[in-house]
């Protein structure tokens, strides 16, 4: 048996310039695009990184993340993921009830689109009328405040301020707990009834369901979406510095105070200040990105 | 009846989510002593640096939605049309602004652009034109994910296809084919932009820009009962974005993305 080769005519060996370029010409329909984000995101970002492995005569160090444990910088950092932690958590819980109430609570129909719609609303009502809107409620002359004195509880004369920890844990959890809401919501409504009458058939309380079904298909939305929770405050500045004014050593307001007066006395410092927080919200958002993919297998039709 | 705690969870929601906005109305009523008026809405409607300041605000977020559109539809749908190996990098790029909080955002922005060879901020258009960008930058995120999603449901490569044997440019293309068949997509990704750059505080403060943002904060420091109005109004303006949204995607396949980052 003989075989042939047969020959391929149009292919040159050596392809020609010409041939090259044509390859790469598609490429330059997305060349405005990646300037763009050279200009506004790898720039800034490099930029900062660049800086933080930089001392002051420009040579490669990494003293400035060895300087970053400093009270001022660490206080900062803890104070950040303390207050992102609570909010986190309380606000998942609340929001997760909220979920729960309106999907396998059986409730009506409108209180969920109602829920939803509040949700979508006050997720993104954050900032500084954010801010106001609480010292109208819990400052020292707000409403909820005039009303608790009415009944006889003054929270000032018991050691509460707006404009502490506890304060602006309640004022974060506004759209921590819809956001969670927002996208627990649908994963609630993965749960299939077939799976609850299975393991009913087979013999199992609803204490079991829960634990043995319906916790470990929700487990991975539920961790990722507080992790989310979490990252959603860390990064948060606005309504912390339009309540506190700025007093309130939070990473996001030491930052602005850095920005706006090297308050560290070390530019390098600052940078490395930026590229922590760089740092964690990276992970946060990796880790919800990876948790919630894994969610998905089970949301699928 | 039997009791149930779902009941219990929702009115705990509904005090927490109303109780804030009916003490800040209450607030913005009570600008004159001993009875309710309208007074704080007319003081602060009035003031020329409300409207200076809210118009600009208005103009920034529509120049952020034009650019925006400007730049992600065409590069979007040429990745889908030519370069499908180039999706994997454009969505690493719309997930960096996740990572980048505003402050450090515009941190490193300042960083660069107002030392030389740049020396951007030394004149009017060009913090302008810092902060169009940076609001992309925030709005990337929503924007590209209307835009793919839109993309995904229709078929590029036919439609491209029809109107290039039928001797249409690909200015035509895009303008007349791609973008009405996006319409939904494109108006609930501008809608979403618009909202978050119309209250933004950050990035316009540490810009020097006298927004609407750091006008309100301005405010919130030295008056009582105008930032309650201005709350109220800028919490109507959320109210009916997200409003316009929910009833633009309403039977459109895909959920849509309601929450815009840290602020």
């Amino acid at each position: 048996m003989a075989t042939e080769s047969i020959p391929t005519v149009y292919t040159p060996q050596f392809p020609s310039w010409r041939h090259r370029l044509a390859r790469l010409t598609p490429w330059l329909g997305v060349v405005p695009f990646f300037l763009f984000a050279l200009a506004f995101l790898l720039g800034p970002a490099s930029y900062l990184l660049v800086g933080s492995l930089r001392d002051l005569q420009g040579n490669f160090t990494l003293d400035n993340y060895r300087n970053l444990n400093q009270p001022l910088v660490k206080g900062a950092y803890i104070l950040s993921i303390q207050i992102s932690a609570i909010t986190a958590l309380g606000g998942g819980l609340f929001g997760f009830l909220l979920a729960y109430a309106v999907t396998i609570g059986g409730l009506p129909r409108f209180v969920r689109s109602g829920l939803l719609t509040f949700s979508g609303v006050a997720s993104n009502f954050a900032g500084v009328p954010l801010a106001f809107a609480f010292i109208a409620t819990l400052g020292r002359i707000g409403l909820l405040t005039t009303w608790l004195k009415l009944i006889g509880l003054d929270i000032y004369d018991r050691g509460f301020t707006l404009y502490s920890f506890a304060g602006l844990s309640l004022t974060y959890m506004y759209f921590q707990f819809p956001l969670m809401v927002l996208i627990i919501t649908p994963a609630l409504e993965g749960l299939k009834r077939e799976w609850r009458e299975a393991a009913e058939n087979l013999g199992a309380s609803s204490w079991q369901y829960w634990w043995y079904v319906a916790l470990p298909v929700l487990l991975p939305s539920i961790l990722g979406t507080m992790i989310l929770l979490f990252a959603n405050a860390f990064g948060a500045h606005a309504t912390a510095f339009a309540l506190t004014g700025g007093t309130y050593n939070l990473v996001t307001i030491l930052i602005g105070a850095q920005m706006r007066g090297d308050v560290l006395r070390d530019p390098g410092l600052g940078y490395a200040l930026a590229m922590g927080m760089v740092l964690i919200m990276t992970v946060s958002i990796t880790g919800y990105t990876l948790l919630q993919r894994r969610a998905e297998r089970w949301l699928k039709r | 009846m039997k009791f149930k705690w779902a009941w219990v969870w929702i009115i705990l929601g509904i005090v927490y989510f109303f109780l804030p906005l009916v003490a800040t109305i209450n607030f913005s009523l009570k600008a004159e002593r001993g009875r309710y008026s309208f007074r704080a809405y007319q003081i602060v409607l009035q003031d020329p640096q409300f409207i200076s300041s809210f118009t600009l605000s208005i103009q920034i977020a529509l120049l952020t939605i034009v650019f925006s559109l400007l730049l992600i539809v065409p590069t979007v749908y040429w990745a889908h049309l030519r370069l499908p190996q180039v999706r994997p990098i454009l969505e690493f790029i719309a997930f960096l602004p996740f990572v980048l909080p505003a402050v450090v955002l515009v941190f490193g922005l300042i960083r660069i652009y107002s030392g030389p060879p740049f020396a951007l901020f030394n004149r009017a258009w060009g913090t302008n034109l810092i902060m169009v960008g940076a609001y992309m930058a925030l709005a990337l995120p929503y924007m590209y994910r209307s835009v793919d999603t839109g993309l995904r449901a229709i078929d590029v490569r036919t439609l491209t296809e029809a109107a290039q044997s039928l001797g249409a440019s690909w200015p035509v293309i895009l303008w007349r084919v791609i973008f009405p068949n996006l319409r939904t997509a494109l108006l609930s990704g501008a809608f979403l932009t618009f909202a978050i750059v119309i209250g933004e505080y950050t990035i316009a403060a540490f810009l020097g820009r006298f927004t609407f943002g750091p006008y309100l904060a301005l405010l919130v420091r030295n008056r009582a009962y105008e930032p309650a109005a201005l709350s109220i109004l800028s919490f109507a303006i959320t109210w009916s974005i997200m409003g316009l949204i929910q009833w633009l995607t309403y039977r459109a396949p895909g959920s849509t993305q309601v929450a815009a980052g840290p602020r």
